[in-house]
């Protein structure tokens, strides 16, 4: 009985984080639907979204919810500019340049961020309320946040599939020789989607920020987590991340009602070498 | 011409000598001449990392040391040579692979004379391999944990109450409060806060607490919400328990923000710095067992009261000159990294020479009281250089008058400055 009062009481957390874990992990896999690269830069760029709450809010006096405005703004802009100077030229070379690239990236992001905000961790003063449900409590932080992250996916999916851009972007992924050869503009269009994965990850941050403490190297765990949703998502499929970061959130809401912490981090990895092994192309991808 | 330069010059000679016949006779025990040696200090940082805060903090209060030592003019010893302290520090970014690799560089490369540990009984045990490994004196500071004693070391002097011993005091403080209290144990699974429980357990057992909940977490951990779920199921009253900064002022605010309603809340580490009010209304009856308080900063007529020789400043004179220096207040951290580099001092000027093996036995005999509190080192095979003589209080984050979050010392009842906050008033 004890256990199931742990169960039902973990659950709602464990769902709620998971909408979160989801909108980070979409981020990436946007990135390797529709480029194949392996955005390495991605941890950073959260981290660099939770600072954009702290600034804004702590500093700048902003509501966090208004400040995932500029935040996604400037994530926007970043990833172009990432893509421009150091993804574009190694767009067509094998995956080890790409990786390398975001990877350097990701060491001048964490470097400039080390010398400047150092590792000490920083904690937005914010609460949104609470209110008891059963057997938990539910922060009205999470809540938001979970709201928040379904609204940046309907968001993504109406772009991707009811605009001219988004039809772009899906065309390139598909086949970028052919969609070029239709007068798409494809350069524009992978930095379009570069800056849109990074934007998904700047927001992401912002959101977590409203309710865990950060430092600038917070965002490697969120990195590693993505990695973990995109393979149970399926790797380029953006809305199957949002349903793999659901998994990812309820399992880790669950095993700690059942077993010792620790065991958290043994089941997620074991999950993603067997689905790896087993189902490739993720548990909402195409069969092969 | 010649004749008459060579008299010129006898007569000047002669009168240099009827002169100098004439002066002051020169002393026979005349002072040795003054030689200067310089005694490098090596130690590694957390610049960066999880340690970053605390271990920052320790260098700051050993760097004010280091000062106000060489701006003194130096340690002298008899012979007239004055001894004069340099640092050589790297950043160990808190891993401990670093440590070795820049412990071995300390003492091979640079040739340090003796060792600060650096800051985490984690990162401390892989420098005291390579301090063991060299035969260097190591002061560990910021390293609780009591293992690194017990596997025959003989060159490491600790300066912290042992880990085992951290919440003893906070029990002893509840059995007076609450004896019916039940309690969850809820620690950082890493080398000091799995031995501060290792000694709690036992202790609230042979006490008569009832201990509901034991879990461990990891480092990294972001989320408690499943952790905190556990502790409202199993009845708790009272949460002791934490690790270092990062986790604990997450779990303090976690705790808050479900309102869990707990009496008492002990967290290692965390709530001793002075960071932690950073978390607003979350520190609020926060407790934590601290090394060193400035409200109940040890005096010279303590000592004189246990017969014991106090070393050192005052803890205001200590305190106000580390606000002068950095305009921040002292925590514990700072205190301990200033007391390693006061006692080493104390051991230098006790052996009166800066001959290692002099110095160690100076260490090995001291039993002194600074500021800091009591020192005096196992000298057993068994647990040699543990520390024995000092003493932790219990301190709370309290509102004083206007409103505004003040770290009250509310244990022992002797030293204490304010009652303790029990039950603390659910937020």
């Amino acid at each position: 009985m004890q256990q199931i009062n742990l169960l039902l009481a973990s659950l709602p957390d464990g769902i709620l984080l998971g909408f979160v874990y989801g909108l980070a992990a979409m981020g990436l896999t946007l990135i390797w639907g529709v480029m194949n690269v392996i955005n390495l830069a991605h941890g950073p760029i959260i981290a660099l979204g939770m600072f954009g709450t702290f600034f804004l809010f702590s500093r700048l006096g902003f509501n966090p919810y208004v400040g995932l405005i500029p935040i996604a703004i400037l994530g926007l802009l970043v990833g172009i500019l990432i893509y421009v100077i150091a993804v574009h030229r190694v767009i067509n070379a094998p995956h080890l340049s790409s990786l390398l690239a975001t990877f350097s990236v990701n060491m001048i992001i964490i470097g400039l961020g080390t010398a400047v905000l150092t590792t000490s961790p920083y904690n937005v003063d914010f609460a949104a309320g609470s209110f008891q449900l059963g057997s938990t409590r539910l922060l009205g932080t999470r809540l938001i946040a979970a709201l928040v992250a379904m609204l940046f996916t309907g968001g993504l999916y109406l772009f991707l599939y009811r605009t001219r851009p988004g039809k772009f972007i899906r065309a390139v992924a598909n086949n970028r020789a052919a969609a070029e050869l239709m007068g798409i503009p494809s350069t524009r269009i992978l930095a379009l989607s570069f800056g849109l994965g990074t934007m998904l990850a700047a927001v992401s941050g912002a959101l977590i920020a409203t309710f865990f403490p950060f430092s600038i190297l917070a965002g490697g765990s969120y990195e590693l987590k993505s990695f973990v949703i995109g393979v149970l998502g399926g790797l380029g499929n953006p809305i199957g991340a949002l349903f793999g970061g659901l998994i990812l959130g309820i399992l880790e809401g669950i095993i700690p009602a059942f077993l010792e912490s620790s065991w958290v981090p043994v089941i997620e990895f074991g999950l993603f070498v067997i689905i790896l092994l087993v189902r490739p192309n993720g548990l909402f991808g195409a069969k092969q | 011409m010649k004749r008459s330069l060579f008299s010129i010059f006898t007569v000047l000679v002669l009168m240099g000598l009827i002169l100098s016949a004439c002066g002051p006779q020169a002393t026979p025990t005349e002072a040795p001449a003054m030689v200067e040696e310089t005694v490098t200090i090596g130690f590694t940082s957390s610049l960066t990392g999880s340690q970053e805060v605390s271990s920052k903090r320790q260098v700051n209060g050993f760097n004010l040391w280091m000062n106000q030592v060489n701006e003194a003019g130096g340690i002298k010893l008899s012979d007239g040579t004055v001894v004069k302290i340099a640092a050589q520090t790297y950043d160990d970014e808190s891993a401990k692979e670093r440590v070795q690799e820049l412990y071995t560089r300390l003492i091979t490369e640079d040739e340090a004379d003796f060792l600060i540990s650096p800051y985490s009984s984690g990162l401390t045990a892989a420098a005291s391999i390579i301090a063991e490994q060299n035969g260097k004196i190591m002061i560990t500071a910021g390293a609780a944990e009591d293992d690194a004693y017990k596997t025959g070391n003989t060159s490491l002097f600790q300066l912290y109450t042992p880990g085992s011993l951290y919440l003893i005091s906070t029990v002893d403080m509840l059995k007076t409060l609450d004896p019916e209290a039940k309690v969850a144990v809820v620690h950082e699974n890493d080398k000091f806060s799995t031995s501060v429980v290792d000694g709690l357990k036992p202790y609230l057992e042979s006490e008569g607490f009832e201990v509901v909940y034991v879990e461990s977490y990891p480092s990294d951990i972001a989320d408690f919400g499943p952790i905190i779920n556990q502790i409202v199921e199993s009845g708790a009253t009272v949460l002791l328990g934490g690790g270092h900064y990062p986790d604990g002022s997450t779990f303090a605010r976690q705790l808050y923000e479900r309102k869990v309603g707990l009496k008492f809340v002990s967290l290692l580490v965390a709530p001793a710095d002075s960071k932690f009010p950073e978390l607003g209304d979350a520190a609020l009856g926060i407790a934590t067992s601290s090394q060193w308080e400035l409200a109940a900063t040890h005096t010279p007529e303590e000592a004189e009261a246990r017969g014991k020789e106090f070393f050192g400043p005052t803890g205001e004179e200590f305190a106000t000159a580390y606000e002068a220096a950095t305009g921040d207040k002292p925590t514990y951290h700072v205190a301990g990294g200033y007391a390693a580099g006061l006692i080493l001092q104390k051991a230098i000027q006790d052996a009166d020479s800066i001959d290692p093996e002099k110095v160690k036995a100076a260490l090995e005999a001291m039993d002194i009281f600074t500021f800091y509190g009591g020192i005096k080192f196992d000298t057993t095979p068994d647990a040699h250089g543990l520390q024995l003589n000092h003493e932790m209080v219990v301190a709370q984050w309290q509102k004083d008058d206007t409103g505004t979050l003040v770290r009250k010392v509310i244990w022992p009842a002797d030293v204490a400055n304010a009652d303790p906050l029990y039950p603390v008033l659910a937020p």
